[in-house]
């Protein structure tokens, strides 16, 4: 099975921040990815208008951006998939169990370009999707670019229904 | 030594009309000395509430925010002070009550119980103002001051627990708590649903 083969096989990490901020993203808490490095960090880090909490591990970001959804204020979490493990019990304890809108924007290390995630080689993306839906934690793999509309439109239903959302980035995001 | 309960009380004394997180046994001693709408019971994802508290302070920079958190639980996530120490609020002022042991799991003891020190922790992340209380008649006489001071804040406070206090989850993870905190921030914060 492949994923966006008819599209433009790239994501722009400038469309990705207008999407973002036009969903009410103004605060983004982060732990560096290669994935998102160039396309997303480093830019989000010279936005005059978006907060930058640059955090020590990531599930810190899980209850920041928990606090400031109760706070009625919108932030996403932006990491590596292995800190989305590294999180789980985070994910679990307050974002699901509290029914908490932390919208978790993930890099998919090591993902074949092309190839839906849960048929990739690599067990690290192959068992992202599964784990998620395991947890019921709503999630979608985004890697072209005519699938950033579905960014806003999954943050709003995020923070309407009060639950979390993992939008994870199926290919290297460009600068 | 302090006894936890006399050391929570004199915080209670002072904390207007701050939102506090506490955690676990802490948590259920105080939500019997102070209790307010804006507490925020910090249970179910241990450690977490030194960051839930960065995310208080943050997205409500003008009301104090007062962290009671456990040495068990600091140490699942000292990560968090040097994040709290850059982002550097100063509407946030942070306890941990170092006791030595998890006391909601059985009173095994902390890794380093008599060796680690939180204050030292704080003070080398960056915080503005670190100190230790270890004597409730200094307690009493410096809080007011310490509270008052321009965070972020951390203060050690050297106890011993009192009776152990009911642990009622019921009280922290049900819906109803989770609600009726919602409504008190939607209040400050002009939220209409």
């Amino acid at each position: 099975m492949t994923q966006g083969s008819e599209g433009t096989g790239m994501l722009d990490g400038r469309a990705i921040i207008d999407a973002m901020r036009s969903a009410g993203l103004d605060t983004i808490v982060s732990l560096p990815d290669i994935t998102t490095s160039a396309g997303l960090l480093w830019p989000i880090s010279k936005e005059s208008d978006i907060r930058l909490v640059r955090v020590c591990k990531e599930d810190e970001g899980v209850s920041i951006c928990a606090a400031l959804a109760l706070c009625r204020k919108r932030s996403a979490l932006l990491m590596q998939q292995t800190g989305l493990f590294d999180s789980l019990n985070a994910v679990r304890g307050i974002a699901v169990e509290y029914k908490l809108p932390v919208c978790m924007f993930v890099g998919l290390l090591g993902k074949e370009p092309g190839v839906a995630p849960p048929q990739n080689k690599r067990y690290s993306v192959r068992v992202v999707q599964p784990v998620l839906d395991a947890m019921e934690v709503p999630n979608f793999c985004i890697e072209d670019n005519r699938d950033i509309a579905k960014i806003g439109p999954a943050v709003d239903r995020a923070y309407a229904e009060s639950q979390p959302v993992v939008v994870l980035f199926g290919r290297r995001v460009q600068p | 030594m302090m006894l936890r309960t006399d050391c929570l009380k004199e915080i209670a004394n002072l904390r207007g009309d701050a939102l506090v997180v506490a955690v676990y046994s802490s948590a259920f001693e105080w939500i019997g000395i102070s209790p307010h709408p804006l507490n925020f019971l910090s249970v179910g994802a241990m450690g977490q509430a030194s960051s839930s508290a960065l995310g208080f302070a943050i997205g409500l920079p003008n009301r104090k925010v007062i962290v009671i958190d456990g040495d068990g639980s600091l140490l699942m996530n000292l990560g968090s002070l040097v994040t709290i120490a850059c982002v550097a609020p100063a509407n946030l002022t942070h306890f941990v009550c170092q006791n030595g042991c998890y006391e909601a799991n059985g009173d095994h003891p902390i890794p380093g119980e008599d060796k680690v020190s939180f204050s030292g922790f704080a003070h080398a992340a960056g915080y503005r103002l670190v100190t230790e209380f270890s004597d409730l008649n200094t307690l009493r006489t410096d809080l007011p001051a310490f509270m008052q001071a321009e965070g972020p804040t951390f203060a050690a406070l050297h106890v011993q627990a009192g009776e152990k206090p009911a642990l009622d989850y019921s009280l922290m993870h049900g819906a109803e708590a989770r609600r009726s905190f919602q409504a008190s921030l939607d209040a400050i914060v002009g939220h209409r649903r």
